[in-house]
């Protein structure tokens, strides 16, 4: 379905310094600075696949995405989507694709959402039944109904991110670009547009490609990830693969009936302690868990114990420090 | 097709809920036309010799001026595009099954229509009613009245065509403010929006026949009047499309070449 193959972006930047002399400078001499924005990045992509495509700010995740919209022509590289290379048969090519980008708005702004609707409808030339049909799936599941007699500017972000995506998918696309679809919005909002992008993808295997910071939004909605980092790819796989090979770290919290004596568990940190409670950090390729639970158990009366697994956020943390992004 | 209608349809739409603009640019037409109108009254007062235009033939030229401008200017600026440039949101527009420049001069010419909908009539109305000295006069016969819609309508589309290039521009200049001052202190001046041409000295008016500006505006307003009679019209009119076809081409050369070198920085 997707394709990519060695992509590679450099932009050509004014290099800008600071200071009134070095700007007056700048004026007849400018010196350029090369950025590489994607560097060799090659995935590719089944259809109906949910993926999140994640990295730091300035990684390269955008600007993948616009390559992969048509919109930036890249400087070497592969893409192939449903056998089209985007930025050489944009036109052909985009009416099979749908874009939210998340921080741009594609609405008009001082008229009603629906007649954007129409107007959309009539640019990618959907007809009348499918629109119909689309329009009323759309309404139904983005709660959409109260807003679209009501011009752009009035709406709230959240309201007008739930129109932004309708738009994306009326004339029915068959790939889903999301650019940060859930930025600035609240767990309400966010969870609606997460249970949205699951109904489609379910119920028309529309392929999704979703970037953002929200970690929860990936572990809510996407089986497979793609990371990267200062355009490097650094990380293709599912989730729970992510996670066992790089989080072995486990928390440990166990609360026990008074006990003034200080523990020691050999092989666990111990991260905090008071009479009725501890905290142990344990490496999982050191000590198996049941150990450690054994040499509590001899120790102390136990009331409730919980293992904690490192957070995906700490992992990705993790990561960047490992590639050394941060 | 459809989509260009729907834009066009939307743009009059969004247009019309500017009312009190609409009225207040009529006013200040208005304004500006009795202005210029009495300004070259008197200049006309003290001719020593027979000017090359008579002062009914400048009277209508002024008004029809005044009611066409946002048809004509140059100037007429669409900050909605601009913007979709310098902000970046040209993504979404990239996005379209359509080619850039067709959606773009679709926009720019449902804006300039959408525009004189509200405006001309008015002044028209009132301008043929004014007592005699200010009077919008009618054209000599029917034929030059046809002449006339079919050279402004020309004249529209070579407008809203030389603007594309402004637009285009601003991929470079990334300034919308520089781009269109420049060209709209120049283009006002070129198509004869402050002085009818023929009132120019003779070798301006040689080099401003040979440019296209000229056939956005000065032209048709002189076909209504007779000023240009109906052989040299036709000639013209043909130059008119010449024009249109050179400019669209260069037009849409120059923003492939732009789209291929675009950059839409951040988010």
């Amino acid at each position: 379905m997707i394709t990519v193959r060695g992509l590679h972006k450099t932009f050509r930047v004014a290099k800008r310094s600071t200071g009134l002399g070095q700007a007056v400078k700048a004026l007849f001499h400018r010196e350029y600075k090369a950025i590489e924005a994607l560097k060799d990045i090659s995935f590719s992509i089944e259809p109906g696949e949910i993926v999140g495509y994640i990295g730091p700010n300035g990684a390269g995740k955008s600007t993948t995405i616009k390559v992969m919209s048509g919109i930036l022509v890249p400087d070497s590289g592969i893409c192939s989507i449903m056998g089209y290379t985007p930025w050489e048969q944009r036109v052909s090519y985009v009416k099979h694709i749908g874009v939210v980008f998340g921080q741009r708005s594609q609405l008009w702004w001082d008229v009603p959402v629906i007649d954007s609707f129409e107007l959309l409808r009539d640019i990618y030339k959907v007809p009348e039944t499918e629109y119909q049909s689309n329009l009323s799936l759309l309404t139904e599941t983005l709660d959409l109904q109260e807003l679209l007699g009501i011009p752009v500017r009035q709406l709230s972000l959240g309201q007008r991110m739930r129109c932004e995506i309708a738009a994306s998918l009326l004339h029915s696309p068959s790939v889903l670009f999301l650019d940060e679809p859930t930025i600035g919005l609240d767990a309400m909002s966010k969870i609606a547009v997460r249970r949205f992008i699951q109904t489609i993808n379910a119920e028309r295997g529309v392929t999704v490609i979703l970037t953002t910071h929200d970690m929860s939004d990936i572990e809510a909605l996407a089986s497979r990830i793609i990371l990267i980092g200062k355009g490097r790819l650094l990380h293709d796989g599912s989730l729970q693969g992510l996670r066992s090979q790089f989080s072995t770290r486990k928390v440990i919290t166990a609360d026990y009936r008074t006990c003034h004596r200080p523990l020691a568990i050999p092989g666990a940190a111990i991260l905090s302690w008071s009479p009725e409670r501890a905290q142990f950090s344990i490496n999982t390729g050191e000590i198996v868990v049941s150990e450690v639970l054994a040499a509590l158990s001899s120790q102390v009366e136990l009331l409730d114990v919980t293992i904690d697994g490192q957070p995906i956020e700490d992992l990705i943390i993790q990561l960047y420090k490992e590639h050394q992004l941060s | 097709m459809r989509m260009y209608w729907s834009v066009f349809k939307l743009r009059l739409y969004n247009g019309l809920q500017y009312r009190s603009a609409a009225l207040a640019g009529i006013v200040t037409q208005f304004f500006w036309g009795f202005i210029a109108i009495m300004v070259f009254e008197a200049f006309y007062s003290q001719a020593l010799s027979q000017p090359p235009m008579s002062l009914p033939e400048l009277i209508s030229y002024i008004w029809l001026k005044q009611a066409f401008l946002i048809l004509v200017i140059l100037w007429l600026r669409d900050s909605e595009l601009s913007d979709l440039i310098t902000s970046g949101n040209i993504a979404y527009d990239l996005c379209r099954p359509s080619g850039i420049y067709n959606f773009w001069y679709a926009k720019l010419l449902a804006q300039r229509l959408s525009g004189a909908a509200l405006r001309c009539s008015p002044i028209l109305i009132i301008s043929f009613f004014l007592p005699h000295p200010y009077r919008l006069m009618s054209p000599p016969d029917s034929f030059a009245f046809w002449l006339f819609i079919i050279s402004l309508l020309l004249g529209l589309l070579l407008v809203t065509a030389i603007s594309m290039l402004i637009y285009i521009s601003v991929f470079a200049t990334l300034s919308p403010s520089g781009s269109f001052l420049m060209f709209a202190v120049l283009g006002e001046f070129l198509s004869g929006m402050i002085v009818p041409i023929p009132l120019l000295p003779q070798w301006l008016q040689q080099i401003l026949y040979a440019l296209p500006f000229h056939f956005t505006a000065d032209f048709p307003f002189r076909v209504y009047s007779g000023h240009i009679p109906a052989s040299e019209a036709l000639v013209g009119i043909g130059i008119q499309m010449i024009w249109l076809a050179v400019l669209f081409v260069v037009g849409k050369w120059l923003m492939s070449r732009a789209l291929r070198n675009i950059v839409v920085q951040g988010g």
